[in-house]
């Protein structure tokens, strides 16, 4: 099976070499760009999302609709013991506040969707923080070299995702979006902490069994209500799947699998469900209420 | 699907569909009408209808027809910036018969007076399909430079076109023609490898005819300007 279409296959088509340069020459090699050009487009990527996360915790606005904004900058800097831990608020509040950005007309990165676009920022940001200053491995700094082969590794397992399954809400429901984005997150957590491909692969099985059904339902057919709080559920299950999968924890269930279960489990649910607004959070009284302003 | 279309692209939110596509469908009508805008009254169709303020979709479609690219945080004061520059705008709702449920139509006037009709449906993830032009069938997705040639439906005119683009080195990926009715309006898409050199696109105008769509032809019969081509839309990235 191409390296489109399998994340065994690519995992075993780079074979012990690094997974990151394989996928970056390969990808060189069908699109005449050179490894460097690849590089610098995704480190671009990187920087805007570090922008983004910045303006988004400056900003107090609410989006064009009303229905968002300022949750993540509260939450960021939300001044009691939280049970969550530092960790996760911040994960939390990176998310939510890119997500409302996003909502709010901001410059954001798809990643796979804008819908999804705070998972995988939040998550790189939180853990390059959790590591700065206390890594064994990589003193103080995680290097932008590796944050950019995590960001390819994602891409790679985003597209197998995107042609096995779907990465649209419309077409597969939120588990195509928030679930797609949370595997990918997954995945390049697991890479940016030193794991190994296969512990990816189990990084990427373990968030999309947590996702698998998850309706997509956006309150008046805007990306806002429940979606940045999805984003916020997408980040906390992508930092739990790496941890496991770094921990030797194992899927039974290979990532290819659980990729096909998901398209069926989407073909099989009902226009309501995929981004109509009709059924789901959309339904309840509540948001009807409010999508008629 | 290559690897930075999966993260990516660099867009302002907050939907692929609902924003950048409409910046991008704004965008390409630029093109097609060739020149500034002063008038143009955009009609939503489906999900558009019902949801373009609050995805900003309104703004993305006159920032597009400003101009402005996907990622350019000025779409989102778009609509002020229009103002500011004279252009008038309405937005109002159609609906229209076998429509993907993202659909818009843009009845455009430039600033000399030319006049377009677009119709354009935006399917996700930032893809675009422009699916009518001045009322011929159309299927434009403008990823890749394209050319758009309205012409008169009459033998020769391909030869002359693919001529030209023959004569400047640059390969067809993909054509499509489709006409009006024998004998009157056409609509040449031609899809190329390359873009064109201004001088390619200069020597196609300097065969344009006094019309400038193919409501000019008029009744059947009546002959139409003396040149076959009747105007030379082009889009590259």
């Amino acid at each position: 099976m191409p390296k489109e279409d399998s994340i065994r296959a690519f995992i075993e088509e780079c074979g012990t070499g690094d997974l990151a340069a394989y996928l970056i020459s390969a990808e060189a090699a069908e699109t005449g760009l050179s490894a460097d050009e690849l590089r610098a487009s995704m480190a671009e990527r990187w920087d805007v999302m570090r922008a983004s996360a910045a303006a988004a915790l400056e900003s107090a606005d609410r989006s064009l609709s009303g229905l968002t904004g300022g949750m993540g900058a509260r939450l960021y800097a939300a001044d009691r013991a939280l049970p969550g831990g530092e960790t996760l608020r911040k994960a939390a509040a990176y998310a939510l506040a890119i997500a409302e950005y996003n909502a709010q007309m901001g410059r954001i990165v798809a990643a796979p969707t804008a819908g999804a676009c705070g998972i995988l920022p939040a998550a790189l940001l939180t853990a390059i923080e959790q590591r700065a200053g206390h890594s064994p491995v990589l003193n103080n700094n995680i290097p932008q070299e590796l944050i950019i082969d995590a960001l390819f590794c994602a891409a790679a397992v985003g597209r197998v995702i995107a042609s096995r399954a779907s990465v649209s809400g419309a077409q597969g429901g939120c588990q195509a979006e928030c679930g797609s984005a949370a595997a990918m997150t997954a995945a390049a957590l697991t890479i940016l902490y030193g794991g190994t491909a296969a512990e990816m692969e189990h990084a990427v099985a373990f968030a999309l069994m947590n996702t698998m059904g998850l309706v997509c339902d956006p309150v008046g057919g805007f990306v806002e209500i429940p979606c940045v709080f999805r984003n916020v559920m997408g980040v906390g299950l992508a930092l739990s799947c790496a941890d496991m999968a770094l921990a030797g924890i194992k899927s039974i269930i290979p990532a290819d699998e659980i990729i096909d279960a998901m398209r069926e489990v989407g073909d099989s649910m009902p226009a309501q469900l995929k981004e109509t607004g009709l059924g789901g959070c959309a339904a309840c009284p509540t948001a009807r209420a409010c999508a008629r302003g | 699907m290559r690897l930075l279309d999966v993260i990516g692209p660099v867009m302002i939110g907050p939907s692929s569909s609902h924003t950048a596509g409409a910046a991008r469908i704004g965008r390409a009508a630029r093109s097609l009408l060739g020149e500034d805008t002063a008038r143009v009254v955009v009609g939503f169709h489906g999900s558009f209808a019902n949801t373009y303020q609050g995805h900003g979709t309104d703004r993305a479609i006159i920032g597009g027809l400003m101009g402005f690219l996907q990622d350019d945080p000025r779409l989102c004061d778009s609509l002020a910036l229009a103002r500011a520059a004279g252009i008038s705008y309405t937005f109002k709702e159609v609906r229209l018969r076998d429509a993907h449920p993202n659909t818009v139509t843009l009845d455009l006037t430039g600033a000399s007076g030319v006049h377009v009709f677009v119709r354009a449906a935006s399917l996700g993830g930032g893809a675009i399909l422009i699916q009518e032009i001045d009322g011929l069938p159309v299927r434009v997705s403008g990823d890749a430079p394209t050319l758009i040639i309205v012409h008169r439906d009459t033998p020769g005119v391909i030869a002359k076109i693919s001529g030209a683009l023959a004569d400047a080195g640059l390969n067809i990926a993909n054509m499509q023609v489709s006409r009006e009715a024998q004998g009157r309006g056409a609509i040449s898409v031609l899809e190329l490898d390359a873009c064109a050199s201004e001088s390619t696109i200069t020597a196609l105008r300097a065969q344009q005819g006094a019309g400038r769509s193919p409501a000019s032809f008029g009744a059947a019969g009546q002959s139409p300007a003396l040149n076959d081509i009747i105007r030379v839309t082009w889009m590259c990235g």
